[in-house]
């Protein structure tokens, strides 16, 4: 392929308005050519409207969407380079798999052996070839949410849409198919937008993720960069867990700032060029593994140290999780991988610990 | 062991209740007339000869029967009655079907409202609406004095004591019976099964013949059973808006009873009659048959 293309699809200022209610606020957003993107957010926050704008079910009020250099703002879904995959995954009952599949290119008038053979290919891209002849009803949820899949892809799409595509599917299936859709989409190098509401899936499907909130763009960006960077409280605490301390910045250095935190009952250091001033209120937040675990006092100087007891702890096999009240009464997440197989617990509830992280693992948030 | 045994004797009660009822109420009613139908008609109590006479040897006729076929005044009723029967259906159908679409479509709060609306005129007795159709439809009705009134016609035209005044009647009639299984059907129906047709290229139109028309196939035949049926035998709408000419089957069958007080002639149009409706009947309950083996 050639050299990707970063604006394949082009929202310039999009809005959506249901009377007084703006699901989506003026959103400019490029995806780039065979990316995987996710928009990720609760429910009500505009993320399904904004699909559906994109599918032509839903008129923009204002703002248009270009799709390869094609305004498609206002061309009816039928005639739109896009195909959706439905969360109800709406497979039309009537029909057995094989005609689901092929509906769409016969709604194409697509030459009959032609289609015979292209729904053999997807057939088998979604390894459906026993339950072809089947009706949709005696269809298991991972294989309906195959038909649907291989409904959406026949007509090869120059996008695929998928509304919450997982969330119909048990845990294991979730997991299992998760791999599988990255691996379709590889494959065929087709753009994938995915809306979705879980943190994990999009963590884990996505080239990039867009939280949205309250019809608005919070933050887009990689998964890696959404997770460690986090550019605002809501995204902070939206995508995994995370200590929040509030303090005012009382000191700027040429890369650290000093923020008193009386959450944290200590001077919190922080790494970075932050567009703070002194007297500012920020919040200082740290992920739960990054922060350590000590009987001890820590011994690196640079270190951020806190004082606190052990309120609760959870044993997860691979990690452990506790709760650690400090002296302010402020209760944090600690997480640490059990490395060494052991019995016993090293700390046990009640027990006085250090908690401790570096300076640069600290994110500055402001408000 | 006895547990079972009781449960058992319970199943075969509650099966029993129903199928005594239709024994006594419908089947026996129906050999009944049967019967009647096979005799000749005396002027006597009762109107029609005994099926077995005094040496005790049956004694059954034809001859109705044959006089149903021979004489045209028969034929041409239970042909209009047919054609009268199947246009209202199809105005039901295209009217019920955008009703009902919309209904099942609406804000679940304007919902109960609307199906309301469709079941209100229940509540009045069905012979007071008939007459108010002859208010409306009359020559100085509502509807002739508005036309005069907009100026599209100077005469009263003669709406009243005609064919179309009985097709609007039937029509009005039964309306509900059609909107309501339809209701039921699409009411069920995924609105995004629409949206995925559209998304796939079907236009608005191909997606109704594709996707919500033979969903809505179960809701259809239902309902245009449920008009047609009745509306085949309808008595009090042809009667009362139906001029002395536009003679249908109901009022052939009431005239052959009470004013010819020709029983056994009367029985023989019922079975008649009876005959006709089977066939829809057998062919709904095939198609429903189907269905259910289709969803197991």
């Amino acid at each position: 392929m050639s050299e990707k293309q970063k604006d394949f699809i082009r929202i310039r200022g999009v809005s959506k308005l249901f009377g007084d209610f703006v699901a989506v606020d003026n959103v400019n957003l490029d995806i780039g050519r065979g990316e995987l993107f996710s928009i990720l957010g609760g429910s009500g926050c505009g993320k399904s409207t904004l699909l559906r704008i994109m599918a032509g079910f839903e008129t923009p009020t204002a703002g248009t969407i270009e799709i390869d250099g094609v305004d498609i703002t206002h061309l009816p879904p039928y005639e739109r380079p896009v195909n959706m995959m439905f969360q109800s995954y709406a497979i039309f009952p009537h029909m057995t798999v094989e005609d689901n599949i092929a509906y769409g290119l016969r709604k194409d008038r697509v030459a009959r052996p032609e289609v015979t053979a292209r729904v053999d290919d997807v057939i088998n891209l979604v390894k459906l070839g026993e339950f072809r002849k089947r009706k949709p009803e005696q269809l298991s949820g991972g294989q309906r949410q195959r038909v649907a899949l291989a409904r959406a892809l026949i007509k090869r799409p120059k996008v695929l849409l998928l509304d919450e595509p997982l969330a119909a599917l048990d845990k294991k299936l979730r997991e299992h198919t998760q791999f599988e859709l990255m691996a379709i989409q590889d494959q065929l190098g087709v753009t994938f937008i995915v809306v979705t509401h879980d943190q994990e899936e999009a963590m884990t499907l996505s080239s990039r993720i867009a939280v949205m909130e309250k019809g608005c763009f919070l933050q887009v960006g990689e998964p890696k960069e959404i997770y460690e960077y986090p550019t605002s409280r809501f995204v902070a605490d939206f995508i995994g867990t995370i200590n929040m301390f509030e303090g005012t910045v009382t000191q700027l250095g040429d890369e650290t700032i000093i923020v008193n935190s009386a959450e944290a009952g200590t001077n919190l250091h922080a790494l970075g060029d932050h567009a703070v001033e002194v007297g500012q209120h920020v919040c200082i937040a740290v992920r739960p593994e990054k922060i350590f675990i000590s009987r001890d006092e820590p011994e690196n100087a640079d270190d951020i140290k806190v004082r606190g007891v052990v309120d609760d702890l959870g044993y997860f096999g691979n990690l452990s999780l506790y709760r650690v009240r400090l002296s302010s009464g402020k209760v944090i997440q600690v997480s640490s991988q059990n490395r060494q197989r052991s019995a016993k617990r090293f700390v046990e509830w009640e027990d006085e610990i250090w908690v401790s992280w570096r300076p640069r693992s600290a994110v500055v948030l402001r408000d | 062991m006895a547990a079972v045994k009781q449960r058992d004797w319970w199943e075969r009660v509650t099966i029993a209740v129903p199928y005594l009822w239709l024994l006594v109420f419908f089947l026996l009613p129906f050999a009944i007339i049967l019967k009647i139908s096979l005799a000749d008609p005396v002027i006597a109590q009762p109107p029609f000869t005994p099926t077995f006479d005094e040496q005790g040897s049956l004694s059954i006729t034809a001859d109705n029967f044959l006089f149903l076929l021979t004489d045209k005044l028969y034929a041409v009723t239970y042909l209009k009655s047919i054609v009268m029967a199947t246009a209202a259906t199809i105005l039901c159908l295209a009217l019920g079907f955008p009703m009902a679409f919309g209904i099942a479509r609406s804000a679940p709060s304007t919902r109960g409202v609307l199906l309301l609306l469709i079941i209100l005129p229940f509540w009045i007795s069905f012979l007071l609406r008939v007459y108010a159709w002859m208010g409306l439809l009359n020559n100085y009705g509502v509807i002739n004095n508005m036309l005069i009134w907009l100026g599209v016609i100077d005469q009263p035209v003669r709406l009243l004591y005609t064919d179309f005044a009985i097709f609007i009647g039937l029509t009005y009639s039964y309306l509900p019976f059609m909107v309501l299984p339809l209701y039921a059907t699409l009411e069920r129906m995924d609105i995004d099964l629409i949206e995925a047709a559209q998304d796939l290229g079907a236009s608005r139109t191909e997606a109704f013949w594709d996707v919500t028309w033979p969903l809505a196939r179960a809701g259809v035949i239902a309902g245009c059973l449920l008009v047609f049926i009745p509306a085949m035998g309808e008595y009090v709408v042809p009667y009362l808006l139906g001029g002395p000419e536009s003679l249908l089957i109901g009022r052939v069958l009431f005239d052959e009873f009470f004013v010819n007080r020709d029983w056994p002639l009367a029985s023989a149009v019922t079975i008649m009659l009876l005959l006709l409706l089977v066939a829809p009947i057998v062919f709904m309950q095939r198609n429903q048959a189907r269905e259910i083996d289709a969803q197991q």
